[in-house]
């Protein structure tokens, strides 16, 4: 991106920001089964991270903020859920079916685990490679049609 | 019996380690799996047990593992095994060591071996139809074996095509049958079957096209001597002993309750009769041996679906023993041929000679299996040919039919041209001609020659062991009623009818093949002169047809305009859901219940979403006409937050987002204002139709709500969220836990769309690389 169309303070902040609200799109995912949320909406917000990386940036932040292939994301996040859904399966249980396990911490309290979070990773990592998918192709990839297109014309 | 199944399964899965460990040798560790499966099957077999095994698979469709070893599938279950084991063993030998393509072969053969197995075994019609297109899809991997030459691919695509035509014709008739018999189980459909209504006697002829082109009978004959590109295993056991013999499975297991159709025997009778001929004819025209025996191999499926057909209880029995024969002698044939090949290098009979002296022992292999197939005495071949005369010889008084003899003259022209083309085979191959200058061979192993000297000993071992056959294969015809005479399988039955035409078959075969000059000469003379239909220029017709339709019917459908393909959705959308949405409205069905609003700020936001979306429309700026349907959406997660939706209004909001930076995006590449070019009319269609759309779906929203007739099922997920889901947000554990199927499928749609979006746009760059003309390097 050329230098006079950047601007400091908003990549400075941006970088400051992004962990956090990774952490923050992965805790609405998990929480979403108390509350608003889940793997869909968590996968948004991670999704939008990343865009705005790529606002600030271009190309290159997006990649080094998701230095992965898009399909293998996707990939993933789809082995990921039907793995989720295949895996009870062998367990004796139905497709799909979940269960809850609850595992104690000692001092830190009780682990209230249900099975079907492994499922709802999936959807966020099929969210997030659909997002990246998008900011690549429909974002870089016309980024790099513009460039190629000023080079040929010889700007 | 699953068992054994499986094991072809672990076998074929694990077929490319062993490739890559034991190289060749792979296929003798392979071949000990069918050989299995033969022993533990034969004394089942021998003994006549009923071995049924049941595992339920999707109860709903019928669709069970349902395996039946009975009194036909017994003999085709251990020709399925014995014969796939001694090829497999003869594999070990027939490749070169070091093959790269190996690995690939020996993985499809074995799992081909357990589709076949599966076939023959399945009692169940859905599951026969799973293995029977298994053993089409696997069968052209194998005659695809070599993809580089286009006449493999070519001969591959022909018989998946063929077969699997014939297959879903099949599949209709055995779903009418399910659905008419109410068991899916063939076994109770043939002791109970339906009454022979016109839906039955379609069922019935569709499952027979399926046979007819699996067993390569005329008009589908001519993808068989095209599969003969396969190396010559796959045609020793798939076009000899196993997968054409699937027709004749069919066929003899629905003749008990179908062969008296009025139309049954005729039709079957007319295609095995011509297609015995036209076979044998053509097989008596070829300088390749292996096309020698291919066209003798459809001219023998022929013959035995002939046979298979009939339904009387000698036929039965006499067709079984002739599959038992055909399967026995062909195989050895093929396997003869392949040993020819790989030893002298050439197939073609002009340039074979004097091989009868330096291989010794698939020469007697051949002669054996020659005589086996010509119908010469004491080979298992003339046995079965007896049996099958004689039972023909019997169907006016077993059927009342009163066209046998028409049917006895045609099988003696066949085996007449039976008996030529065999002594052209065994001459052709083997003996030392004046004009042709000796062979030179390249030694092989000897245990290349095992397989096909035990499948030409059983020939002949099994031509005494008339009695020990009868037995077994008597079972079959006990499902039909007594005939005329009680069938004997024996070398010797005293001079009768049978006999007597046996002898003339022979002598005149002979004769014919000593004449083989002028006979070719008149055959090549009738064939120039006469216009004969050609099946296989037919079919290539028919493929081009379907090919031009379906592009002409693309270019008239698909005409790659977006406002086009919109158009027709809404249009769609606005005619159909509409019409019954008009017609409910007139019948007054359902109450509408209009409440203007909940609360006033329902009011603001509507408002400003209604604005948002008459300025988007009037907008010229295509930015400002994003960013208006933009606060529409905004809009509508409020509402849906003053409705108590905090998950939706989060999900709204953040789609929303996504959705308006992605268009952003795009836009950069779009011209800053809409066209002037759009004419008023054509905006004012374009406006009616949204106009129209909107209304149909808040009418629809209006109308559905307002006809609920059961009690919503809402209000019950909220207890098993706790028990089952485990958490509070019923929203969540509905998308993840209880209706995650759907989610799931959701899942796989995005994955599609992405990978969509991501091909749009490198497509986009191609093209854009191709007009910019950007040297590679500079990028």
């Amino acid at each position: 991106m050329r230098s006079a169309r950047r601007s400091v303070v908003f990549e400075v902040v941006t970088r400051l920001v992004f962990h956090a609200v990774i952490i923050y799109s992965i805790y609405i995912m998990l929480v979403g089964h108390y509350e608003p949320g889940g793997g869909f909406a968590g996968g948004l917000i991670a999704g939008l991270a990343l865009m705005v990386r790529y606002l600030v940036g271009g190309r290159k932040e997006l990649d080094a903020a998701a230095p992965v292939d898009a399909g293998l994301v996707l990939g993933l996040g789809l082995a990921v859920a039907a793995l989720a859904g295949l895996l009870p399966t062998l367990l004796g249980g139905g497709v799909l079916q979940s269960a809850i396990i609850d595992i104690p911490l000692g001092p830190l309290g009780e682990l209230h685990l249900v099975t079907s979070v492994f499922f709802d990773i999936g959807v966020y990592l099929v969210v997030i490679g659909l997002a990246l998918d998008v900011l690549r192709s429909l974002g870089g990839g016309i980024d790099q049609h513009v460039a190629d297109e000023d080079e040929a014309v010889g700007v | 019996m699953i068992t054994l199944l499986t094991a072809h399964l672990v076998a074929a899965a694990g077929a490319p380690a062993l490739v890559r460990l034991l190289d060749r040798r792979a296929f003798l560790v392979l071949a000990l799996v069918p050989a299995a499966c033969f022993a533990w099957l034969l004394p089942q077999v021998v003994a006549g047990d009923l071995v049924t095994q049941d595992v339920e698979w999707v109860p709903g469709l019928g669709l069970d593992i349902s395996l039946r070893l009975g009194e036909v599938s017994g003999p085709f279950s251990l020709l399925v095994t014995g014969v796939g084991a001694l090829v497999l063993f003869y594999c070990g030998w027939y490749f070169k060591p070091g093959d790269t393509e190996i690995w690939r072969f020996s993985a499809v053969f074995t799992a081909f071996a357990g589709a076949m197995l599966g076939l023959v075994l399945s009692d169940n019609v859905y599951l026969l139809y799973v293995f029977w297109e298994l053993t089409t899809v696997l069968s052209y991997l194998l005659v695809g074996h070599n993809p580089e030459r286009r006449a493999n691919r070519r001969a591959a695509m022909n018989a998946l095509l063929v077969t699997t035509l014939g297959g879903l014709a099949m599949l209709a008739g055995l779903v009418i049958l399910h659905l008419t018999s109410g068991s899916p189980l063939l076994s109770e459909i043939v002791a109970n079957p339906p009454e022979a209504t016109t839906a039955v006697q379609v069922a019935v002829a569709l499952a027979l096209v399926g046979a007819v082109s699996k067993s390569a009978l005329v008009p589908f004959h001519f993808w068989l001597p095209g599969a003969m590109a396969a190396p010559t295993p796959v045609s020793a056991y798939l076009h000899a002993a196993a997968m054409v013999k699937a027709g004749i499975f069919l066929v003899a297991v629905l003749a008990p309750a179908y062969a008296d159709l009025a139309w049954w025997r005729p039709v079957l009778v007319t295609l095995g009769l011509v297609t015995m001929v036209v076979g044998g004819l053509r097989a008596l025209r070829q300088y390749d041996v292996k096309l020698l025996l291919a066209y003798g191999t459809v001219s023998q499926l022929g013959f035995l679906t002939l046979i298979a057909s009939i339904g009387t209880r000698s036929a039965a029995v006499a067709g079984l023993a002739m599959v038992v024969a055909h399967a026995l002698f062909k195989s050895t044939l093929f396997l003869v041929v392949g040993i020819i090949d790989r030893s002298a290098g050439t197939r073609d009979l002009r340039d074979l000679s004097g091989l009868w002296r330096l291989l010794p022992w698939p020469f007697a292999a051949a002669v054996v299996a020659g005589a086996s197939m010509a119908g010469i005495p004491p080979a298992f071949g003339f046995v079965a040919k007896e049996a099958v005369l004689a039972s023909i010889e019997d169907l006016g008084t077993d059927t009342g039919a009163g066209w046998g003899v028409v049917a006895l003259g045609g099988i003696v022209v066949g085996t007449i041209l039976t008996v030529a083309y065999t002594a052209r085979f065994v001459w052709g191959a083997f003996a030392t001609k004046a004009d042709v200058p000796p062979c030179d061979i390249m030694r092989r192993s000897p245990w290349f020659v095992v397989p096909p000297v035990i499948l030409a000993a059983a020939s002949i071992v099994a031509g005494f062991a008339g009695p020990w056959f009868t037995e077994i294969l008597g079972r079959a015809g006990e499902a039909y009623p007594a005939g005329a005479h009680e069938l004997e399988l024996t070398l010797w039955h005293g001079v009768n009818l049978p006999l007597l035409l046996s002898l003339t078959t022979i002598v005149l075969g002979i004769a014919l093949f000593v004449a083989r000059r002028p006979v070719a000469a008149v055959q090549h003379a009738l064939t120039d002169r006469l216009p004969m239909p050609d099946a296989e220029q037919s079919y290539y017709a028919v493929v081009r047809g379907v090919e031009r339709v379906s592009i002409e019917l693309t270019g008239r459908v698909q005409r790659g305009s977006l406002p086009f393909y919109l158009g027709t959705i809404i249009v769609v959308l606005a005619l159909v859901p509409g019409s019954m949405l008009v017609r409910a409205f007139a019948l007054r069905e359902g109450e509408l219940r209009l409440d203007f609003a909940d609360r006033p700020a329902q009011v603001v936001v509507v408002a400003l979403v209604v604005v948002a979306a008459i300025a988007a429309v009037r907008s010229r700026r295509r930015l400002r006409a994003v960013l208006l349907v933009g606060v529409t959406g905004y809009g509508t997660a409020m509402l849906f937050v003053l409705h108590g939706a905090p998950d939706l209004a989060l999900t709204q909001v953040l789609v929303e987002t996504f959705l308006l930076v992605t268009f952003v995006l795009v836009l950069r590449r779009l011209p800053p204002f809409f066209s002037e070019r759009p004419f008023t009319a054509d905006r004012w269609v374009r406006v009616t139709a949204g106009v129209v759309v909107g209304g149909v779906v808040a009418g629809l929203a209006l109308l559905t709500a307002a006809s609920r007739t059961a009690e919503p099922i809402g209000p019950r997920f909220a207890e098993p969220a706790v028990s089952y889901g485990g958490g509070y947000n019923i929203v969540n554990i509905t998308l993840v836990d209880i209706r995650a199927w759907d989610t799931l499928g959701e899942l796989s749609v995005l994955v599609v769309a992405a990978t969509g979006v991501a091909s749009l746009i490198h497509l986009l760059t191609d093209r854009a690389e191709r007009i910019t003309r950007v040297p590679a390097d500079s990028g």
